[in-house]
Order: structure tokens, then C-alpha cells, then sequence
């Protein structure tokens, strides 16, 4: 049994650190953004708000204005797939800024974007694929080549994609389909996926009805990106489904062991041990034996993970969720040991006696 | 009142309800005094472990009244008869009732453990008076069966008990065995000043005791010759 609590312990970690490694993959890029909300076309669903979503800036200017609101910015996000001129290909999550507005984002190598049009700042992870600063990526879609000026210090991903910051006209462009000495019609440069706003009390239906958008705050914006929603909710109902399942075997383990221990626990009453005795003393040695497992499973759990974080697979070892994991595994534990135990509570100390036979 | 550490005055048990009852004790009445070790035999049946468990405040006797060391049992709570079970009475059982994990010596300290007893034996000092010193370390398993009834009897005596209750202590002992084990459960009583009810079915090992009750289908009879 203590080696299925370890087991147990060593499939939370994998999954805490598969739960983590999902929700960089997936929103890393928005986590790591300073806006607050994003306000989005007012009627798109809010599953597909970020690939939907499509609007006329001018609600930035009336954001601005709202009460709370220190920023506005203009936000396009586009999802385009790329070859960088030494043929690497990339998929990028483009998010189109004002090079000058707050969400500019800070560069650990090369420069910041300086508002030249073809300049595009990527995620650490694109680094890590083969791009690096003074490449030129083309996007396939239209053949507009942008120029790597600059890379982030972190994972910044949305959707499973690395992102790359890029002037909002260029996006525009992108994002309309403009090739190569086209006509551009001036409606093209109105549009955006949604206004990013900072403030930490913005009362969200007001500026709603004012501009004519639908609020979310970043925290509920994640479920707006791709795939995110399905893939929490099912790790989630894992985890869920492995706590209940720990304290089961550990319950079922302790009735077990409990009824071998029948004669024992007589000869103990008889002797005078108490009740309280008796519940103390199986309570205190599930709990070693818990503890015992769990941290062997844990530390297992770790070095698989390690090795696993090394792969491409998402995944991140985190100490915050696993010390959750690791301490439900724990509590729910002792609830399935301690409704074994009160078994102890009907054991007749004549069985002492009666045995004789 | 009288002094005697045991006392069964008129004490029956009836098991069981409605027409399907057993008279497992008919007014029994036993007095075994320090230093006294007195034995029951009798056929299957008769009621002997239920005498012990009545004794023990184990059962509650259906009519009559048992009196340990001059407390009546009938009016103690379930905790508190837990209690003199703790530091009044000794159990020594047939066979193999020893706490599997445990060795010999932590064997003696757990009834210590339980609760508080007032000037305990030492452990150690004890195995060495049954002659077990040298297997200190050995658990239950790796002992033989005449060597855990040594270790039983001593945790049976650890908390200076005033009345110690043995159940058939060698039915799993051959003829040797059985006549030091019994022989050592006679020194102890008189040596330690305790009243010893052992129930047995060994004939051979009567000689010991001070005295020999008979019980029959509940019934105890008086004294018979050895
Ligand atoms: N819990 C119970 N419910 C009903 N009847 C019981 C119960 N315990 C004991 N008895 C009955 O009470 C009678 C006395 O049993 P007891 O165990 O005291 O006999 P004993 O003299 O110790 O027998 P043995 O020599 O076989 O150990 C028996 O008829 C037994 O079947
Ligand atoms: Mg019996």
C-alpha cells in the first residue's frame, strides 16, 4: 500500500507539472501581460474571443475615459505560420501593440520594438526552436518578412504558439491579407481583437455600455484561447478522479490492515488500552506511513519530471500546485484511513477470551 | 466487607434474548485473596472464560455483584473500568497474544503506554524474573510458544496488577513447559501479593494451586481435593 500512495503521489506530480506545463503552453502570453481585461467584439462567444473578435479601435479612445482605467491600448492577435530565412519554420501567435503603449514587451536580448514596421520581438521558446535576432521571418500567408529585433527573457505562448509582438499597423496588414504593393483600404488600420485595459477597479459593464464590448477580465480571457478550457478540465477531472481514488485505496488499506489486527487491538482493550488509545495510536501510524509514501513518491515524481521537462512535452514543475497535490493526497488519506480505523471503536477486547477455543 | 482482591457474589450470565438463552455463570460466588492462586476446570463450555471476563470487567454479569479490590464493578462507566482493567488486572491468554510488531521488552512497556500506572515494574528487571532476558530483542514470532507465555505473563505483570486472570496458559505447552509456566504464574502470585484465577484443563499442573474450583454447566463448585 505504500507503494500505490507512492505511485499515486508520483501521478500528481506528473500531472501538476503536465496542468502547469498546459497553462504556459496555452497562456503564458496573456499571464505575462499587464492589462487587466480585454474588452472584445460584444456579441463573439466568449470560447473564441481572441481568433473572432473584430472591432473598430475607436472604443480604445472611449475606454480611456472610463473611470479607473489608467490604460487602453489597441490588441490584435493573429495566429499566422512562418520560415525564418535560415528555413526554420515557426508558428507565431502574433499580437499586434503600439510599440508606445503599456503593453510594449520588455526584451532580454537585442532591442525593444521601436515602431519601424517590419521589426517583430519573440518568445524565449521561439529562441529555443532556432530563431534568433537578425533573422527574417515571411509569413506564409501574405509574404510579409518581419525582422527579429529582439527576444523575451520568458515563455511567452498563447494557444500552444509562441508569440511575437509586432507593430499594430503591420498586423493590421497581416491580419487583412495585404500583399506586397496592394492597395490598402483605410478601414483595414480601424480594426482590432480588443481593447487592453489597466486599472485595478474599472466597474467592466459600465465601460461594456459606453463602448459597446464585452469585458473579460485576463484571468477569464484564458478560457477564450484556444483549446484551454478542454484541456483544464480534463486534468482537472484526472486529479480529481486520483484524489478520490487515493482515498479509497488508502481507506480500503487501513480497513484491511485494521481487521488483521482484530486480535491485537482485543488484546489491547483487554489490557486497558482505550479507545482513544487504540484510534490515536492507527491514526498516528497512517499518517507516518502516508508521509513515508508520499515523499518517496514526490521525490520520484520529481525526478521523472525533471527528465520529462527536459522534452518538448508541456510541462512544468512547480512548487506551489505540487505542494496542493501533495497535501490533499495527505488529507484525503487520513479521511480514508481515519473512516477505517473507527473499525477499531467495534473490536470486543472478550475476543481475547473467546479465541481460547 | 471483606478484604479479598476478588469477589464474585452471586454472579450469573445469561447470553443471549427471548427463548434462545444460555446460562453461561449461575450463581457463582468466588473469593481468591493476595497471594492466593486458585484454579478453574471444567468440561468445554462450562463457563470458565466467562467467569474470567466477568471477573475482568469485561462482561457485565447479568445479576449478582463482583467487587475488585473492594470497588464494585457495577457501579464504574465504561472509561473507568477501562481504567482498573489498566492498573487493577492482569490478562494472560492461551496463546500467541502478543503484539506482532513488537519485541519482547516493548511488549512489557505497552500496557505502559496506555496510560498512567503508579509505580510500574521496570521492564527489563521483569523479563530477567521470568527468565527471558536473553531474548529481549525477539519478536513474537521468533520466540516459542513456552517463551511467549513467559513474555505474556510479565506484561501481564508489569503494572503490578492486584488480580491476574489466566486463561488455559498452556494448551499450546507440552508436559515440561506446561509445569513451568504454571510453576512461574505460583511464585509470581505469591512473590508479588496477587490473586490468581487460572482457568485450565491440565490436571498435571493443579498442584500449584491453593486451591481447585470445578465448574459445571455454570456452575462453580466448591473446593475439590487435588
Ligand atoms: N457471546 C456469546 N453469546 C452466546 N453464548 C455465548 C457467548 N459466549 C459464550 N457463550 C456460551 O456460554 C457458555 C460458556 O462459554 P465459555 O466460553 O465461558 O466456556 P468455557 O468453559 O470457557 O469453555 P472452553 O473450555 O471451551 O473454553 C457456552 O455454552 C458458550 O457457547
Ligand atoms: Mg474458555
Amino acid at each position: 500500500m505504500g507503494s500505490v500512495v507512492a505511485l499515486i503521489a508520483i501521478l500528481m506530480v506528473l500531472l501538476s507539472g503536465l496542468s502547469v506545463g498546459l497553462v504556459n503552453d496555452g497562456v503564458s502570453g496573456l499571464q505575462r501581460m499587464k492589462a487587466t481585461s480585454f474588452a472584445f467584439q460584444e456579441d463573439v462567444g466568449k470560447d473564441a474571443a481572441f481568433s473572432r473578435s473584430v472591432f473598430d479601435r475607436e472604443a480604445v479612445g472611449v475606454w480611456a475615459e472610463q473611470d479607473g482605467v489608467e490604460q487602453a491600448a489597441p490588441f490584435g492577435n493573429a495566429l499566422v505560420n512562418g520560415k525564418t530565412d535560415r528555413d526554420v519554420d515557426i508558428d507565431l501567435a502574433l499580437f499586434g501593440i503600439e510599440p508606445e503603449s503599456f503593453l510594449a514587451p520588455e526584451v532580454a536580448q537585442g532591442t525593444a520594438l521601436s515602431g519601424a514596421p517590419d521589426e517583430v520581438v519573440i518568445s524565449a521558446t521561439a529562441a529555443e526552436e532556432g530563431v534568433d535576432v537578425g533573422d527574417v521571418i515571411t509569413v506564409e500567408q501574405t509574404g510579409a518578412e518581419l525582422r527579429v529585433v529582439g527576444v523575451m527573457g520568458e515563455q511567452h505562448t498563447f494557444g500552444h504558439v509562441d508569440v511575437g509582438y509586432l507593430p499594430l499597423r503591420t498586423w493590421q496588414e497581416i491580419r487583412a491579407g495585404v500583399r506586397e504593393g496592394d492597395q490598402v483600404p483605410d478601414r483595414v488600420y480601424e480594426e482590432i481583437t480588443a481593447v487592453a485595459v489597466l486599472g485595478a477597479d474599472v466597474d467592466l459593464p459600465a465601460g461594456d455600455r459606453a463602448a459597446g464590448t464585452k469585458s473579460l477580465t485576463t484571468e477569464e480571457s484564458f478560457g477564450a484561447s484556444p483549446g484551454y478550457t478542454a484541456e483544464t478540465s480534463t486534468l482537472k477531472l484526472i486529479q480529481g478522479f486520483l484524489y478520490a481514488i487515493s482515498a479509497l485505496v488508502v481507506g480500503a488499506f487501513f480497513t484491511v490492515l485494521t481487521i488483521q489486527r482484530k486480535q491485537e487491538i482485543s488484546v489491547m482493550r483487554a489490557l486497558g488500552a482505550s479507545t482513544a488509545y487504540l484510534l490515536r495510536d492507527s491514526l498516528i501510524q497512517s499518517l507516518i506511513l502516508l508521509v513515508a509514501s508520499a515523499a518517496v513518491g514526490v521525490g520520484a515524481g520529481l525526478a521523472l519530471g525533471a527528465a520529462v521537462s527536459t522534452t518538448a512535452m508541456p510541462f512544468a514543475l512547480e512548487a506551489g500546485p505540487i505542494a496542493v497535490a501533495t497535501v490533499s493526497l495527505l488529507v484525503l488519506g487520513m479521511v480514508g484511513a481515519a473512516v477505517a480505523v473507527v473499525r477499531i471503536v467495534r473490536v470486543d477486547p472478550l475476543t481475547a477470551l473467546g479465541e481460547n477455543r | 466487607m471483606t478484604d479479598h482482591s476478588v469477589v464474585l457474589d452471586q454472579v450469573s450470565l445469561v447470553h443471549g434474548d427471548g427463548d434462545e438463552t444460555i446460562t453461561a455463570l449461575d450463581s457463582v460466588g468466588l473469593e481468591v485473596d493476595r497471594g492466593e492462586i486458585v484454579a478453574i476446570v471444567g468440561p468445554s463450555g462450562a463457563g470458565k472464560s466467562s467467569l474470567l471476563a466477568v471477573a475482568g470487567g469485561l462482561l457485565r454479569p447479568t445479576s449478582g455483584t463482583v467487587r475488585i479490590g473492594g470497588v464494585d464493578l457495577a457501579g464504574l462507566n465504561r472509561r473507568r473500568l477501562t481504567e482498573l482493567r489498566r492498573t487493577r488486572i492482569g490478562f494472560v491468554f492461551q496463546t500467541n497474544n502478543l503484539v506482532p510488531a513488537l519485541n519482547a521488552v516493548d511488549q512489557l512497556r505497552l500496557p505502559l503506554t496506555f496510560g498512567k500506572v503508579e509505580n510500574p515494574r521496570e521492564p527489563r528487571k521483569l523479563l530477567e524474573e521470568v527468565g527471558m532476558e536473553h531474548k529481549a530483542k525477539r519478536r513474537g514470532h521468533q520466540l516459542s510458544g513456552g517463551e511467549r507465555q513467559r513474555i505474556g505473563i510479565a506484561r501481564a505483570l508489569v503494572t503490578r496488577p492486584q488480580v491476574l486472570l489466566v486463561d488455559e496458559p498452556t494448551a499450546a505447552l507440552d508436559r515440561q513447559r506446561s509445569q513451568d509456566i504454571v510453576a512461574l504464574l505460583a511464585h509470581e502470585t505469591r512473590a508479588q501479593g496477587v490473586a490468581t484465577i487460572m482457568v485450565t484443563h491440565d490436571h498435571d499442573v493443579l498442584h500449584h494451586c491453593d486451591r481447585v474450583h470445578e465448574m459445571i454447566d455454570g456452575k462453580l463448585a466448591t473446593p475439590v481435593s487435588r
